[in-house]
């Protein structure tokens, strides 16, 4: 093996085996429910790889994952912990509406109206979590509580406007905005049923991770992340340097809010906090930050939301089943760093060994 | 009836009952909460305790017919959910905050899971104390009837208190908590407290689940909890880690999430949600008050990740 091969492979390892370990565990508990886990899984794969109907669903379920796993893995490039995403994809949404309402009724051309929206979205989502960073640097507050707390926040004001100012008379029991106009909607990806808000997502992670990996500003925010007095030391604009990244990981959330509303609900209601930002965290950290590797992360949970129709349908299993598939994996993937490092030296090293020379 | 005449009077009757009726399990997951980050380690997982001893509870309740027993039950899955986040974090380079997060998804996930039968039957409930006997308002009463839970969660923050100040076990949790390696070297292990003072905190959080659905709002649906478990995370932070001051905390909380209903039920529809936001607001608005990056917080134990 060569030595990067052999890098890879060590940090690979731990996640794999955490990944392997997480659906025996889960196999066994549908298995002590009375469901054949081998029939359930064989379900899952069909329901989020097996046919071009389903990797429809599992792209576009990964599109916003892919954002709000950025804003997640952005922030933890400078050793902060965000976990406030759902924040900002409500909000970014609720602001991306409005944007789209305004701007089609004054005739603004569409492509505009949408590239508009969008940039309301970022920037709200984006102010939300650069707040928790000058928080953290002005005021030393945890950004970890701070951006949590917000997430509860925004969703309370997002309901708040979505049934006051905002919201659209016709709209009775489940009070929510006027619906966008179809022609500031994002359509699909011809020939297929995947918006594209999956193209965002890319770019936004490809973008990331160029930034991060190939750039002088991401090396230093890998120092700073590293350790932020040795920032200092060499003089960093640290303070700033947190402020642009808690902006940018916001903003990739908020922009996963307006393709949430600008591709697939068309307005703002509570509807809107679905959980992506939650599950955003679950992704950053099983692509244990990495931009790129986001990718395939996201589209493996998508694929797991995808399934779980599939097994409530065949199987009659509640909603919750992929809730606990996804917590075990998180607490076995979790469990996994302690292995990091581990196996990379006990492994390959005793490969190198000469083999002692057998007595006969 | 003399209750109509109340109108205006009955927020703050409201409020105030509110304040002892929401803030229980407020009360009794920021007391173990406070155990647990004395002793130097945070659990953000307590939410999906929470809910899971609230779905436990009510279960074991609905089949044992005993809402007590479903409390002991509520506790003790709770302590178990405890002492996987201590065993967890006890592994060599793992993260405390984003075990709790996973450990929130999954405690959630598996209650929502198993709580599916458990949603239309109703369970005995626990029972209350009338304190309003001596008034005719209807309201009063209503509003004085308290849960043994409270008055339990009341006693228990003094005794805490004095407990952490006074005994060898409080000390020694603090010990750890301030300074594991000096702890170590007067011969106590800091995985082993961490692991007792989480598995504390845990139980403590499946009571506090088991409040709501044995009591109030008394019955187990997937909505129960609106981050109460997180709330009571941040409460012990605005309460800088001592037990009485979670209680008042807790009372404080407990008003401010009852005001939206209860303006609400006078006719005052305006900031309902804004209302439900007021305790997230507050602890955020005290941790900018309260918080300085030049120090760390007063009173914070030393080896707290979220101070350091």
């Amino acid at each position: 093996m060569s030595g990067f091969a052999r890098a890879a492979f060590g940090v690979l390892l731990p996640p794999l085996l955490a990944v392997v370990a997480a659906l025996v565990l889960f196999g066994a508990f549908l298995a002590a429910q009375g469901i054949d886990p081998v029939g359930a899984y064989g379900l899952v794969w069909l329901g989020a790889f097996g046919t071009w109907f389903s990797w429809q669903n599992t792209l576009v379920r990964a599109a916003p994952l892919l954002l709000t796993g950025l804003c997640v893995a952005l922030p933890a490039q400078m050793g902060l912990l965000i976990i406030g995403g759902e924040g900002a994809f409500v909000l970014g949404g609720l602001a991306s509406v409005a944007a789209g309402l305004y701007l089609y009724n004054i005739g603004c051309p569409d492509m505009i109206t949408l590239i508009l929206m969008a940039a309301a979205g970022s920037i709200t989502g984006g102010a939300l979590i650069a707040f928790c960073g000058i928080l953290r640097i002005k005021r030393g507050v945890n950004e970890t509580i701070s951006s949590l707390l917000l997430a509860y926040i925004s969703i309370a004001v997002m309901n708040q406007i979505v049934e006051g100012p905002m919201r659209d008379p016709t709209s009775l029991n489940r009070p929510s905005t006027p619906t966008l106009p179809s022609d500031v909607m994002i359509g699909t990806i011809p020939n297929t049923t995947i918006h594209y808000g999956l193209v965002f997502g890319l770019v936004a992670c490809l973008a990331a991770y160029f930034v991060v990996y190939f750039t002088k500003f991401g090396f230093a925010a890998r120092i700073v992340g590293g350790n932020a007095r040795a920032g200092r030391v060499v003089g960093l604009p640290v303070e700033r340097m947190v402020v642009a990244f808690c902006f940018a990981a916001g903003g990739a959330a908020g922009l996963a809010g307006m393709v949430e509303v600008a591709a697939v609900q068309g307005a703002a209601s509570a509807d809107l906090a679905t959980g992506v930002g939650y599950t955003g965290i679950l992704v950053a950290f099983l692509a244990r930050m990495n931009p790129l590797a986001l990718i395939p992360v996201a589209i493996l949970l998508g694929g797991l939301d995808a399934a779980g129709g599939l097994l409530q349908q065949r199987l009659g299993l509640p909603d919750a089943t992929m809730l606990v598939l996804r917590g075990t994996l998180f607490v076995m993937l979790l469990g996994s760093e302690a292995l990091q490092g581990r196996l990379k030296r006990l492994w390959p090293q005793r490969v190198q060994k000469p083999l002692p020379a057998v007595a006969s | 009836m003399a209750g109509d005449a109340l109108g205006w009077w009955g927020v703050p009757l409201a409020v105030g009952a509110g304040a002892i009726r929401v803030s229980t399990p407020f009360l009794f997951v920021s007391l173990g909460e406070v155990i647990t980050e004395t002793s130097g380690r945070i659990n953000l997982g307590l939410e999906g305790t929470l809910v899971m001893g609230a779905m436990t509870g009510y279960a074991t309740s609905f089949y044992a017919g005993s809402p007590w027993l479903g409390v002991l039950v509520a506790g003790l899955v709770g302590a178990l959910l405890g002492a996987l986040h201590a065993g967890i974090c006890s592994l060599p380079k793992v993260n405390d905050i984003a075990v709790g997060i996973a450990l929130l998804l999954f405690g959630t996930g598996l209650a929502f899971f198993l709580g599916t039968p458990f949603v239309a039957p109703q369970a005995p409930n626990l029972p209350s104390i009338p304190l309003g006997f001596w008034s005719n308002i209807p309201q009063v009463q209503a509003a004085l009837k308290v849960n043994a839970l409270f008055f339990i969660g009341v006693a228990a923050a003094p005794a805490l208190s004095w407990a952490l100040k006074n005994t060898g076990l409080g000390l020694m949790v603090r010990m750890v908590g301030d300074n594991a390696e000096a702890a170590r070297a007067m011969g106590y292990s800091p995985l082993m407290v961490r692991l007792w003072a989480t598995a504390f905190g845990g139980f403590m959080a499946g009571v506090g689940g088991s409040f709501l659905s044995l009591y109030y709002p008394g019955s187990w649906s997937e909505g129960l909890s609106s981050g109460q478990g997180i709330i009571a995370v941040a409460l012990v932070i605005f309460a800088r880690w001592r037990p009485m001051a979670c209680l008042w905390a807790s009372l404080l909380f407990g008003g401010a999430g009852a005001l939206g209903p209860a303006l609400q039920s006078v006719g005052v529809t305006g900031g309902y949600y804004l209302f439900n936001a007021a305790p997230y607001i507050l602890t955020l608005a005290i941790m900018i008050i309260s918080c300085s990056p030049d120090r760390t917080l007063a009173g914070a134990p030393g080896e707290l990740s979220i101070t350091k």
